[in-house]
């Protein structure tokens, strides 16, 4: 459906990244957020706190990122959509309730706007080093989805993207923005409401007494209800049956478990989302994210006036990583490199997919700046001989 | 329980009269409803239900006032009462 | 008239509708009072008139964790000590929803304690009823923020030496606007308070003390459930209204119940709605009570 036109600031705007992230969320339909303030994602939720009450939402500040967390998973089950808003302290205490999420099939948005870690670290310069916890933080087996903008209009464009991703696989999607793309003020075009596409809360057309909480019936996804529609189900977090009941057993686990990796993994193809520039005859394809990318093609630019052809791969969706296009790639290729604001990790993951048939070379960049280009010149050029 | 005398309306007071029922099998002889109903109808049965516990047996016939005691305390679900005089209530079964 | 027999039961017990009939027995142990607390709830509900379908119960982790999967409602079984939070999204997402916390005093005020004098503060408008046994039952008997003095648990193996809650005074000084505490044993009180409260707004907070027997009672040498109800009842003293300084409960001691406040008060979302009408005045748009749920 289209977007509602109450959340949707039509026009020609200068807006940081957070705030646009804000936007995109009002304009994706969000009315329910909960967060805790944390240097450098405050500004999202202090833009939403300004304009919430306009429009039918409600933002609360909640006494932490645990609170904050719990209560977008109960606000997802009202037929809300819901949204938090944080950075890495908050983020690793938020994973307990992205696990809960997960688990229970609640849609939800967690933005994580990363900043130089680990622990407090760099609190108001840039990171990139949550990109694996966003992935694997909270315990146990699960899949979800991570996307990654590279600029402010991407992040109106993109979390507007993640609300969708979250209601068509009913699973939390972290929207990983770095301090760098929330911090940074630039042009950022909202659209009128009727060319913006949501995908709304879908909800069951069963009857109460037919209806089971986690029943799939062949599809990837099971069919959600609301509380207080008279369906009186019950879920939990405990690995659970269809009916939503607890069953301790080696067969639920296999059975349910798998079906949420299975959720994700076996529909990576419809909701991996990468771009690339030049990869056709290129020896060496950089691949970045984030801020990195807008980095990296300075440093792309410096090596091919020295001659080396060089592609580039920006990754959009970062979880569900891009395996089958990169192992594809690998065996095209001589050389990967990536340059990442961290000590090596989605290069793991390049590395992992690119099966020895290509050289992965990481670029790493502690935090708390971003890339010289030159440096990215120079690791593509060792790549290349 | 025990009145100090008879109650000067005790002519016009119909006392309830009850019928106790057991679920036995849901029953985890806790002995609650034997050790607090107000008319000590209840003990604790010789035999078994199929857990291995002792369920609880009326043992005073018509003196069950339906209270409802046993009801409230039973942490198990496991009795109730029913108005003696409804046996058509009763039949039926379901609850009232 | 004797006992009736399986045979003859077709007949349910009157509070079935309110269960999942099809999950019973309920893993509670033989004389736990955790079945009698519910039992008492859901007799509130019934005498109460409140409409059902909008009632939203949620539960954390342990064995009181576990009575919202027993309950025929929109039943939530969340993560441990976040029941409290979880129950502020589903309030806030939907304010027509009338929500019910049921947990235990570990879950509720040691790893959910934040959460708890929070939503007491803001007056967050939701039911709380607490089955406080003294001691992190599920998970083998651990000391508990409400554990009294000199009781044994299984990581105090020498005897608490830590000073426990008085939970009746954590809420009310907090903020909450009903504050009450009973026993398993009080059935009818019990009942009345939950019905009362059900009827009321606000952060309404209900103690109930109920026996472990398998934890509390044996580290403790204190008998079997039966014998701990019997204590309560030789040593429960009712005082209503009360003041919740006095409410300490000492190992094996005299202790009050009673209701002790019942006070009306703005829950936060009436002090957000009085707030940005105020403020905002024609262009404040509050969320429906039907809740956020955006729909063609």
């Amino acid at each position: 459906m289209k977007a509602d036109p109450t959340g949707v600031l039509t026009g020609v705007h200068y807006l940081d990244g957070d705030y646009a992230c804000g936007e995109g969320a009002m304009a994706a339909g969000c009315r329910f957020v909960a967060g805790y303030p944390i240097t450098p994602s405050t500004e999202v939720v202090e833009r939403i706190s300004q304009r919430f009450p306009m429009m039918g939402g409600t933002f609360i500040q909640m006494e932490d990122e645990l609170a904050s967390m719990a209560a977008v998973a109960g606000a997802a089950w009202t037929g809300s959509k819901t949204m938090t808003v944080t950075s890495g302290p908050g983020f690793s205490l938020m994973m307990e309730n992205i696990g809960l999420a997960t688990m229970m099939e609640a849609p939800c948005v967690v933005v994580n706007v990363q900043r130089g870690g680990p622990s407090t670290g760099l609190p108001t310069m840039v990171g990139q080093a949550d990109m694996m916890q966003a992935r694997w933080g909270s315990h146990g087996d699960y899949e979800l989805i991570a996307l990654c903008p590279q600029s402010p209009q991407e992040a109106f464009d993109l979390t507007i993207e993640a609300f969708n991703l979250s209601e068509t696989w009913r699973v939390p999607v972290m929207f990983m923005m770095d301090e760098c793309v929330g911090h940074m003020t630039e042009k950022v075009v909202i659209p009128a409401a009727d060319e913006i596409d949501v995908v709304p809360r879908k909800l069951t057309d069963k009857k109460p007494g037919d209806y089971k909480p986690y029943e799939v019936n062949g599809k990837p996804v099971p069919e959600m209800v609301r509380a207080g529609d008279g369906y009186r189900f019950h879920t939990t977090g405990l690995t659970h049956d269809e009916r939503g009941y607890p069953v301790m057993s080696v067969e639920c686990q296999s059975v349910s478990v798998k079906r949420l990796m299975d959720k994700i993994r076996l529909n990576a193809d419809q909701i991996v989302r990468y771009e690339e520039e030049e990869i056709e005859g290129a020896d060496v394809v950089v691949v970045a994210y984030g801020i990195t990318a807008r980095v990296t093609r300075a440093g792309i630019d410096m090596a091919r006036a020295k001659g080396i052809k060089v592609g580039f791969m920006r990754l959009i969706v970062v979880w569900p990583f891009p395996e089958t296009r990169i192992r594809e790639l690998a065996g095209q290729v001589k050389a990967f490199v990536m340059p990442e604001i961290n000590y090596g990790q989605m290069v793991l993951e390049l590395e992992r997919c690119a099966g020895g048939k290509a050289t992965t070379t990481l670029v790493p960049h502690g935090g708390g700046g971003v890339h010289d280009p030159a440096d990215i010149c120079k690791a593509i050029e060792e790549a290349a001989k | 329980m025990r009145n100090w005398r008879t109650p000067l309306d005790a002519d016009k007071v119909k006392v309830p009269v009850g019928r106790v029922v057991v679920i036995n099998d849901r029953c985890k002889g806790c002995a609650f409803c034997v050790e607090y109903c107000p008319k000590d109808v209840l003990v604790m049965s010789e035999g078994f239900n199929r857990k291995g516990y002792h369920p609880p047996e009326v043992i005073k016939d018509g003196e069950c006032v339906n209270c409802n005691l046993c009801e409230m305390i039973c942490p198990d679900f496991a009795i109730f009462c029913l108005p003696a005089e409804d046996e058509a209530a009763a039949d039926e079964g379901g609850p009232n | 008239m004797s006992t009736e027999s399986d045979a003859i039961l077709a007949q349910e017990h009157p509070i079935a509708p309110f269960l999942r009939m099809d999950r019973m027995p309920h893993i509670w142990c033989p004389t736990c009072g955790i079945g009698t607390v519910v039992k008492c709830f859901a007799t509130a509900l019934d005498e109460a008139k409140v409409d059902l379908d909008k009632v939203a119960i949620t539960s954390g982790i342990g064995c009181t964790g576990r009575v919202a999967g027993y309950m025929n409602l929109d039943a939530f079984h969340a993560t441990h000590g976040r029941a409290i939070p979880f129950a502020t999204g589903l309030k806030l997402g939907r304010p027509e929803l009338e929500v019910v916390v049921f947990s235990g005093d570990g879950d509720l005020t040691g790893i959910g304690g934040n959460h708890f004098i929070h939503a007491a503060r803001r007056n967050m408008d939701m039911l709380v009823i607490l089955v406080n046994n003294f001691i992190y039952g599920m998970t083998g008997g651990q000391n508990a923020p409400t554990t009294p003095e000199t009781a044994r648990s299984s990581t105090m193996p020498f005897g608490n030496f830590e000073r426990p809650f008085n939970l009746p005074h954590l809420a009310a000084s907090c903020g909450a606007s009903f504050v009450a505490r009973w026993t398993c044993l009080h059935i009818r009180r019990l009942t009345k308070t939950i019905r009362t409260a059900l009827n009321r707004k606000g952060f309404r907070f209900i103690e109930v003390i109920a026996p472990c027997p398998t934890l509390y009672s044996r580290l403790n040498r204190l008998g079997s459930g039966l014998d701990l109800v019997k204590f309560y009842h030789d040593n429960s003293e009712i005082k209503h209204g009360a003041d919740t300084r006095e409410l300490d409960i000492a190992f094996q001691d005299r202790f009050i119940c009673g209701n002790f406040i019942d006070e009306e008060r703005p829950t936060f979302l009436d002090m957000m709605h009085a707030h940005y009408t105020e403020i905002l005045g024609d262009r404040y748009v509050p969320m429906s009570p039907e809740g956020g749920w955006l729909h063609e």
